[in-house]
Formats: C-alpha cells, structure tokens, sequence
C-alpha cells in the first residue's frame, strides 16, 4: 500500500531508468478518482508540438529560409525577431473566423480538427525518451503508420467542404499523393520491423542499443538498410506535402491548395498540424534507422561515451535532436528544389519507389534469414 | 429505347415506361469545369485571368481575358506632347522602363531626323542592357516560382536590386527612369558610375553561374520544362513572336542585329538561340535558356560600352534635345528590342501640333500572349504555369 502511494505522487524524475518509468507513473496518477495523469501524458505531446511549431517550425524554418536566400528573416518584434511567431499567433486568434457562405459548414469546420488529429494521434506511440511513451502499444509502429490516413479525411474534408475549385484540386491531389506514397512508407518501415523482429517502437529502439552507438542503428544494420531508409524519407516528404512534393498546396499553381479558403485559427490549426507531422515522420524515420532516443556517440575505451549520454532525458534530447535534424533536411529541401508535377510525383511513386521498396524489402528478408 | 445525346455529358441510353424516362446506363463521360485562373492567381503575374475549360487537371480551352490593368495609353499620348509621353512609356513595360523609353526615344528621332551626341548613345547602350538583366532576372527568378522554386527569385532579386540602385543613381527613379529623352539624355551618368557598373559586371558573373546551378541544372526543374509548351518556328512567326520567345523556338531574330539602331552594329555579341541540345527546340527551357544566355551577351555589351566610351569632357547630354518638338506631317514605326521582344511605336504627325496625332504602341508581350490558346491545349495545370511564366507577360505592356 505504501509503495503504492509513493509511486501515485511521487515526481517522474525521480523514477529510475526502468522502461516506461514516468509514463507508467503519470498512468497510474489518479486525482479525486479521476485519470489525470493520462491527461498530462495526452497533453504533453501537445505542449511539446505547440512550443515546437512555435519556436522551431514557424520561427526556425523562416530563419532557416531567410539565411538560405540571404535575407535576415525577421528581426523587428523581440531580439532577432523571437518574438515574431506569438505576435503571429496574436494576429491569427483576433482575426474574424470566416466561413464562406456557399461553403459546407459542417466539413468546412471539421476538417482542420480531422487534420490535425491525424497528426497529432501518431504522437501516442511515439517514445519521447526510454522512460516516456504515451501508449505502449506492441503494434505501435502499425499504428503510426495506420493513423496517418486519417489525415487524409480531413484535407478532402476542407477541401470538398470549402466549395472551391482550387480547394478541390488541391484536397484530390492530396488524398491520390498520400494514399499513393503511403505504400513505399510502410514497405520501407517494415524493413525496419523485419530488422527488429517487433512494431514495438520502445522494442525498436532498444535493439539498437549498445556501447558503440551510431553503429548499432538499423541503418549500419544491413547492407541495404539504406536503400529503406532513403525511400521512406523521400516518401514522408510527400506523405506531409513538403517540396518538392507539396503540390496539394502548391501556392503558384492551386492559390493554396486545400486550404485556400480557411483563416484565423483554423488556420492556424493546420498549419499546426502540418508541422505536427513533419516532426511525427522526422521521429518515426530516426526510431526505425536511426536509434530513437539512443545516443549515436561510441564509447572509446575508458571514455564512456555512450554510457554517458544515454538515460531518460538524454533520451528525450536526442530522439528531439534527431527529429529537428530531418525537419531541418526537409526545410533544406524545401528551399532550394522546384516542385514536381502531378503525374511526375505519381510516377515516381508507383514506378521508381515502389519496385525498389520492393526489392530492398525481400533483400532484408533474405539478409534477416541468411545473414552471417 | 433510345439515346439522348446531352450537351458535354456524354450519352445517355433511356426507355420510356409509360411516360416516365428511364436511364437504362450512362457512358462514363466526365463534366468538364471551368476554372477562373485569375485575375486573382499568384502565377498569372499579375492582372491576367485565363478562363480554363478544364478535364481532371487536363486543359482542353484556355482563353485569356485581358484589360484589367488599361490605362488609355495611346489616348493620353494624344494629349500631350512629345517629350512628355516619355514617362508613360515607362510605365508600359515596367521592369524595363530604360527599354522602353529608348523605344520611343529613337522613332521620335528617326520622325525629327536629328543627330545624337555619340556619348549618349552609349549611356543609353548601358543603361538599357542594365535594364535588360534586371529584367531577365525578374523573368528568371518568377519563373522559378511558377515552378516551386523561391530561393533563385531572392537570388535574383538581390542582383537586381544592385542594377536598379545604379539606374537610381544615374536618373533618381528605381523603376520609372524618365531618363532617355528625345533627342538625349536627362543626366550625364555621375562620377564614378561606369566604374561601379564595371563593378556590378565582376559581382554578376559568377553569380549567374550560381543561379544557374541552382535552377536551371536542377533535375525537377529541367523535368518542369523540358518539352513542355513547344512552339515551332514558322507557327512563332505567324503568331508575330519576338525577342526571347522567338529566338527560343529556334529563330535568329534579334533588333539589335537584324535592324540595327544606335551604336549596336559596332558591338559584338551574339544573338543566343537553343542548339537543341540541352532542350527541344521551341519548348519553355529553351526560352528559359535564352534568357539566361542574354544576360550573359548584355554584360559583354556593357563591358564592351564602357571600354569604347567616349568622354565627358564638354559633354552636355541635353545639347542634341529640340527646344520643341513640332516633327513634319508624317508618319513612323521605330522599334527596338526589349527583353520581352520587339517593342514598337507608330507615331503620325499632323506637322502643326506638338502632339502626336496618333502614337500606337506594337507590345511584345500582347503578341506574345496571343498564343497562349494554342500552347495550353491538353496541358496540365502544372504546365499551364510553367508556359504563362516562359512567355513572361507584363501585363502593364499587354494592356497598356
């Protein structure tokens, strides 16, 4: 009983390193008989993506931008323009929320909330540090890989429901592109699962533990574990719509695609959660290849390395670290490449990823099998 | 039973039970919709509105709807006089205000026959080439947007920026110069100026190479533009194609050499036209093509300019100016090559006013726009964006 009542209330932090250790302890936290502390593990995902999109995705990727093309990027609310994105936010929660007057209400209002918890949801399974997961799911990355299409609902949702031609060609690019590249997603994550045996993610992650970091990573596990890796990358550019496959939105072609028609916080919200999945690939790509919240440093020796940037919050950092790196090659990508056209994206989804997602998936099988 | 044919959707198989029609089966023709591009569209640069007939993404009609920006450009030359249409003409084709002064500036002199200071003309040489790659950038740079690509516009428009602080320099405007008048010059270029633009040629060099890199070489971008919207030649021509457009679709027809004026038969450059190598003959990368290698022939000619420039000494760049212009009765077509292509005006005098009595303007970009019917068949709407940024309107020329 009295272990009980410790582990109740007593603060995450002091948890040992045991798997699950906060996120068990915040499951078992009940207040006045009610699951609060399955409210904070809910809502701690979704500080985590508010503050992210704040400070890195909207105010990182237009300082990124700006020093790309030789600008400065903003600079005039706050010192070096930190400041800007809340002024952003500001401006977007006074701004009348419209809703056009031939458009389909219900969709219209619906479709950000779809969009955004599609993205939002992936974010249950994915482990945060080796202490920290907010649902241990044994089929976690089938999950992750399942709970993106719901996305696709809500962008043929805004799109249909807005009754604009430009919403409706962006919304109808959107659903052929995702449902199309959702295929060499999951066969090149299913490499990874065949390197791992498990959709456990915390599982997946743990297998790539060891004293000598980064090579124990799924992608130095195979010799092809690139070609997997690669495919998936190139892929959850376009399962997110970032360049150069971002013709859902494609703003000289479509206006802006599917949301054309949206405002105020609604909009906001899907911008929100488009920048909640660009994280949510970014961190199913560096689980799978590239260790998760497994420090990449190597002990050397009697310098332990490894031994000492790996635990609970060193997890946390790293797996966080690894995340904003791909969104960073994402926002790379994004600046520098031309866009690619509708039958173009389509063809190199169905012929060129495809076959090859294919092929590096039998050669993993085969590797798994046969492999010295 | 019976078929009923109904307009566009394809037939419909019917029967009559006791007065009541029916549909036995329906073929699978698809309604087509028609989609408003414009005016209000990021990539029809500007006021264009392209009303699109459209199949899936599949254009089968594409009509331009123009006059969003008119301003009565030929009526207001009516009313004023000669010199003062200067600024106007500014205004027609505003990315290459110096272009298009020069225009008017050289058929109102072939109307008046009179003499130019050789100092002038080579300023005006400068400053229009000047004007030439700050136009090809803007060309350049919203090409890459119309396909994705926003990093080479800031590119281009940093480098743009440092031509029009030059034209700034020399005239006071940064777009509308009013600077080539009739007969001369508004200014003699200030101290320094050739040294700075010597300069500029040095800085610009590589960068155009790094431009180049970026999007031109670029493998989406190539795949955006290769045997995309093929125009042949003898359709070109018909069409009344000029400048970057024409050339692209394989003709050597450039003003500067075909109907020289000003001091250009004493420079050499070349007149650029695609090999067929890197493009297909006609397609929207040669004329992308084009307009990168222009700018390369423009630095030669402002390099060859400021070598071969003769000196200020005692030089006053309103000397050669008519204290007023009353020109003969008559009539003339001067024309000259813009970056958009042959940019003409027909002037007719009475004799007795100082006011032309008629002063058309013959804009590339409207001819070349004209075909934009024919391009955007069966295209894509990806495409459709590709062809209208190659043709590269402005439409404060189109409209006028």
């Amino acid at each position: 009983m009295s272990t009980m009542v410790i582990s109740q209330f007593s603060i995450p932090f002091l948890m040992g390193n045991s798997l699950n250790a906060w996120s068990d302890a915040l499951a078992g936290f009940y207040l006045f008989g009610l699951p609060l502390g399955l409210v904070i593990i809910a809502a701690i995902p979704l500080v985590f993506i508010a503050l992210y999109s704040l400070t890195y995705g909207v105010y990182g990727e237009r300082k990124i931008s700006a020093f790309m093309q030789d600008r400065l990027g903003p600079m005039e609310v706050g010192k070096w323009g930190i400041l800007q994105t809340i002024a952003d936010i500001l401006k977007l929660l006074q701004k009348e929320d419209i809703v056009p007057a031939s458009a389909d209400k219900f969709l219209f209002v619906v479709g950000p909330g779809i969009l955004f918890v599609g993205s939002f949801l992936a974010f249950a399974v994915l482990p945060f540090s080796p202490a920290f997961i907010g649902a241990s799911l044994n089929v976690g990355l089938f999950f992750a890989i399942g709970i993106v299409a719901i996305e696709v609902v809500g962008i043929l949702a805004a799109g249909w429901g807005s009754n604009n031609k430009w919403s409706l060609y962006g919304a109808v690019r959107s659903v052929a592109q995702i449902v199309s590249y959702e295929i060499p997603a999951a066969i090149a994550l299913l490499c990874g699962a065949m390197m791992a045996g498990t959709l456990d993610m915390q599982k997946i992650n743990i297998l790539q533990s060891g004293s000598y970091g980064f090579a124990h990573f799924f992608l130095f596990h195979s010799p092809i574990a690139w070609l997997p890796f690669l495919i998936y990358f190139i892929a959850s550019l376009a399962e997110v719509n970032r360049a150069p496959f971002d013709i859902p939105e494609a703003e000289s072609e479509l206006v802006a695609g599917y949301f054309t028609e949206y405002s105020g916080m609604k909009f906001a919200v899907i911008f929100l959660a488009e920048y909640g999945s660009m994280f949510m690939v970014s961190a199913i790509i560096s689980i799978v290849f590239l260790g998760g919240w497994n420090s990449p440093l190597p002990n050397i020796g009697s310098v332990a390395l490894n031994d000492w940037t790996n635990g609970p919050v060193w997890g946390a950092f790293w797996i966080i670290t690894k995340g904003f790196f791909f969104i960073f090659v994402q926002m790379w990508l994004r600046w520098t490449l031309p866009r690619l056209r509708v039958d173009q994206l389509m063809y190199l989804c169905w012929k060129v990823l495809t076959p090859f997602a294919f092929i590096s998936f039998v050669l993993t099988a085969v590797w798994e099998i046969y492999r010295p | 039973m019976q078929e009923l044919d109904t307009a566009g959707l394809g037939s419909v198989r019917v029967t009559r039970k006791s007065d009541t029609v029916v549909i036995l089966e329906k073929d699978l023709a698809t309604e087509q919709m028609v989609l408003a591009m414009g005016p209000q569209h990021p990539s029809t640069h500007g006021v264009l509105k392209l009303e699109c007939l459209t199949d899936g993404e599949v254009i089968t009609q594409a009509e331009p709807y123009l006059g969003y920006l008119h301003r009565c450009f030929e009526k207001c030359c009516e009313n004023v006089d000669y010199p003062a249409v200067v600024p106007y003409t500014d205004r027609l084709d505003y990315l290459a205000g110096m272009n298009s002064e020069f225009a008017y500036a050289i058929t109102v002199e072939k109307l008046l026959d009179i003499e130019i200071p050789r100092r002038v003309e080579f300023i005006r040489v400068i400053v229009a080439e000047l004007n030439r790659i700050a136009s090809h950038l803007v060309a350049i740079g919203t090409y890459g947007i119309d396909l994705g690509a926003f990093t080479p516009f800031l590119f281009c428009f940093r480098d743009r920026e440092i031509i029009l602080g030059l034209l700034e320099w020399a005239s006071g405007a940064r777009m509308l110069y009013n600077y080539i008048w009739v007969g001369g010059l508004a200014y003699d270029v200030p101290a320094d100026f050739l040294k700075r633009v010597k300069e500029f040629v040095n800085y610009f060099r590589p960068k155009a190479v790094e431009l180049s890199e970026l999007l031109t070489e670029n493998e989406i971008f190539v795949k955006r533009t290769f045997g995309i919207g093929i125009m042949p030649a003898d359709v070109a021509i018909n069409y009344g194609w000029s400048g970057p457009m024409l050339r692209g679709s394989g003709v050597k027809w450039d003003l500067r050499r075909n109907d020289p004026y000003s001091i250009y038969p004493e420079l050499d450059f070349k007149v650029p036209v695609p090999d067929g190598k890197h493009s297909v003959i006609g397609d929207c990368l040669s004329r992308h093509l084009v307009r990168a290698w222009e700018m390369d022939e423009s630095l030669k000619i402002i390099e060859q300019c400021i070598d071969k420039m003769p000196s200020a000494e005692g030089f006053n760049s309103r000397s050669a100016i008519p204290k007023r212009i009353r020109p003969k009765a008559g009539e003339v077509y001067g024309r000259a090559e813009n970056p958009r292509g042959e940019l003409g005006f027909y002037i007719e005098s009475d004799g007795k006013s100082t006011k032309p009595v008629r002063c058309k303007a013959r804009s590339s970009c409207f001819v070349n726009l004209s075909a934009m019917k024919d391009l955007s068949k069966g295209q894509l709407i990806p495409d459709l964006v590709a062809i209208i940024g190659s043709i590269d309107i402005v439409l404060g020329e189109v409209d006028r």
